[in-house]
């Protein structure tokens, strides 16, 4: 009867032996590759303090200048540009400048990095089923697992810090970019790839001239769903010492301050309505070709 | 051109296509004699193409033609390997296009054959002008000589002044003239047509059979040209291959295949045509020194322009001459209304 009410489980002496034994693997690894791994991020840092203070030194009219210079480059259109522009004036006029910067720079650093290492694992699951197979549920876990779970072995690994919070970011914001490049070059028509075939261009002459181009669209909106998936994670990296919006966020919700995390949670979402609308009317743009009727 | 009478400029051997798991299984299975039905039931493989021997000369135009799901598409794209056969010979110019390596089948694709597609495989992303001239780039070519060949073959099937226009902006018969400049200008000497005017209307599938009879008076290309349009290869082929559940069920001279069906199956598929507008007086002649009272008509008319010369003849005869006038047989009208009638007169016809 035991056997049915109670759950055959390990037991707690077992159990906690089993966890003890996982934690000091780990440490033992932290011991010896934690340095080694921290070097390797160290130019990585250097450039992101180099990046933050850059747009925090610089003076605010030029940034402003410059951030509706991209929006206009991007958007072609006044009315994102002049949203961009007040968006900006609003938010240092409240005296939220400088965590702005902080989090623009991490988020810039974050998407950077997302698109650079994205898109070619996203290629490479377009082309091998067997990748795809692999890969899919390794991006599952990424996106469904509680980031509290992968911030304890990444501050372990990497203490507190800036590494460790770009880290928490991008595994959560590499999802998208990757699925969405996937996706974007198996749907590209097989007649229009056939026929490149046909006229006897080589894998990569395909790649380049007909698969990325038509996946363009979609990558985009990759890019644009990584984007947003990082400023949400803007709060949770302050947990691990990233300077930003959301360090004032945390500590409104410990102390109940309404309008303080009101005000910074809102820079948050300005934020990620400018960088949502520029991105997605850029992409719009690059497939104008579809929008013109008969000539 | 003597030597294209003994070298076909395509020849096709033997050649297999098995869908499924263990082609190589199904492919004994067939070459015992399963029917298409047959294996499907016993191994669910799908017989695509069964025992295939097709020589094309160079110059001319090849109709393949079958309904659909008679393996024509995939025919066609055995010729460059967009599909690999189950077993078969295939040898263009007398080289092994099995033998090849992936740089020699990428050669044989950039600069021997060029496809004309029935969705036409347009570059939707680039101009008019950047879809003629991708197979030059392919091939490795300047961009000058890519944009002079671009900018004659737009002019030949008449896009001029569209060159900057995206393939979405034009109309169906516009693309698909795209889609024939960019096989051209490759200057590949085998064009490969699947279904290419499939998806046009009948007024623009006419124009575009013109455009493309125009060009091959004047380019002689080796053409193989997919379709399901009787009309359509009566109008266009030298020569046409009749395809059904994956065999070639006739093969031959169009006048031929109206004349002397092979089987029940061509004699259904040939009845809905306009006789007299396509058997022409060749095939239905009585070869001799001539005779008649009626004017000389051609061996290349087709009855319809010769009923009235006929008709006008005392004794219902007319001689005939070839393209050089000289006499080389009589026409009666009995040969003309059996011809018309149905096939098995033509028989009577010959001898009457």
């Amino acid at each position: 009867m035991d056997f049915l009410t109670e759950f055959p489980s390990l037991g707690r002496r077992d159990l906690s032996a089993l966890r003890q034994a996982i934690d000091g693997a780990f440490r033992n690894f932290t011991r010896a590759y934690g340095e080694g791994i921290e070097a390797f991020f160290d130019p990585l840092l250097r450039f992101m303090i180099w990046f933050e203070r850059l747009l925090i030194h610089a003076p605010w009219p030029v940034v402003i200048a410059v951030l509706a210079g991209l929006a206009w480059l991007g958007s072609r259109s006044w009315k994102i540009t002049a949203g961009t522009v007040a968006a900006f004036l609003a938010i240092g006029w409240l005296g939220m400048w400088e965590n702005t910067m902080s989090t623009l720079a991490i988020i810039s650093v974050a998407t950077f990095l997302c698109i650079a290492i994205g898109i070619p694992i996203g290629i490479l699951m377009a082309r091998y089923n067997r990748a795809q197979t692999l890969i899919t549920p390794v991006l599952d876990v990424m996106q469904t697992i509680p980031s509290f779970v992968y911030l304890i072995p990444v501050v372990m690994l990497l203490g507190i810090g800036k590494v460790p919070g770009l880290l928490a970011v991008c595994i959560y914001a590499l999802p998208p970019i990757v699925r969405l490049t996937n996706l974007g070059i198996r749907l590209v028509d097989t007649e229009v790839l056939e026929a490149a075939t046909a006229f006897g261009a080589s894998t990569r002459e395909k790649l380049w001239g007909v698969q990325i181009p038509l996946a363009l669209p979609n990558i985009f909106a990759g890019v644009n769903q990584t984007i947003m998936m990082a400023l949400s994670m803007v709060v949770i990296a302050s947990m691990i010492g990233v300077q930003g919006l959301g360090v004032p966020v945390l500590r409104a919700i410990s102390n109940q301050y309404l309008a303080l995390g009101l005000m910074n949670g809102l820079a948050i979402v300005a934020l990620a309505i400018i960088f949502d609308r520029v991105s997605q009317t850029y992409g719009k743009r690059l497939q104008s070709y579809k929008d013109q009727g008969h000539g | 051109m003597a030597d294209d009478v003994t070298e076909p400029k395509i020849r096709i051997r033997n050649l297999y296509k098995i869908f499924g798991e263990d082609p190589a299984a199904a492919l004994a299975q067939v070459q015992a004699g399963a029917s298409k039905a047959e294996l499907l039931e016993t191994s669910n493989h799908v017989l695509g193409l069964r025992d295939i021997n097709l020589d094309i000369p160079a110059h001319g135009l090849q109709v393949i033609m079958g309904l659909s799901g008679s393996g024509k598409s995939t025919l066609i794209r055995h010729f460059n390997r967009l599909i690999d056969p189950t077993a078969g010979e295939i040898l263009v110019d007398g080289e092994d296009v099995m033998a090849m390596n992936d740089t020699a089948l990428r050669d044989l694709r950039r600069f021997k054959m060029s496809m004309v597609f029935q969705k036409f495989g347009l570059l939707p992303h680039r101009t008019v002008q950047q879809n003629v001239e991708y197979g030059v780039h392919i091939q490795g070519l300047s961009d000058d000589e890519a944009q002079r060949r671009a900018a004659r073959w737009i002019d030949r099937v008449g896009l001029a002044g569209f060159e900057q226009h995206y393939p979405g902006q034009l109309s169906g018969g516009m693309q698909q003239r795209v889609g024939l400049a960019r096989a051209l200008a490759t200057d590949a000497d085998i064009l490969l047509m699947d279904e290419a005017f499939s998806a046009l209307d009948p007024l623009i599938r006419t124009d575009m059979q013109t455009v493309l009879l125009d060009l091959q008076a004047e380019l002689q290309k080796t053409i193989v040209f997919i379709t399901h349009d009787l009309d359509e290869a009566l109008r266009i082929g030298d020569s046409i291959a009749i395809l059904r559940d994956g065999e070639v069920v006739q093969a031959g001279d169009p006048q031929a295949i109206i004349m002397d069906p092979a089987d029940a199956y061509i004699t259904d598929f040939i009845k809905d045509i306009n006789r007299a507008k396509v058997i022409r007086i060749r095939s239905i002649m009585v070869p001799g020194p001539g005779g008649g009272q009626g004017a000389p008509v051609r061996t290349s008319q087709t009855i319809e322009e010769i009923l009235g010369v006929l008709h006008d003849s005392p004794d219902g005869v007319c001689p005939v001459i070839d393209k050089a006038g000289k006499t080389v047989g009589t026409i009666s009208m009995n040969a003309v209304i059996g011809a018309l009638e149905s096939r098995k007169t033509a028989e009577v016809a010959r001898y009457s």
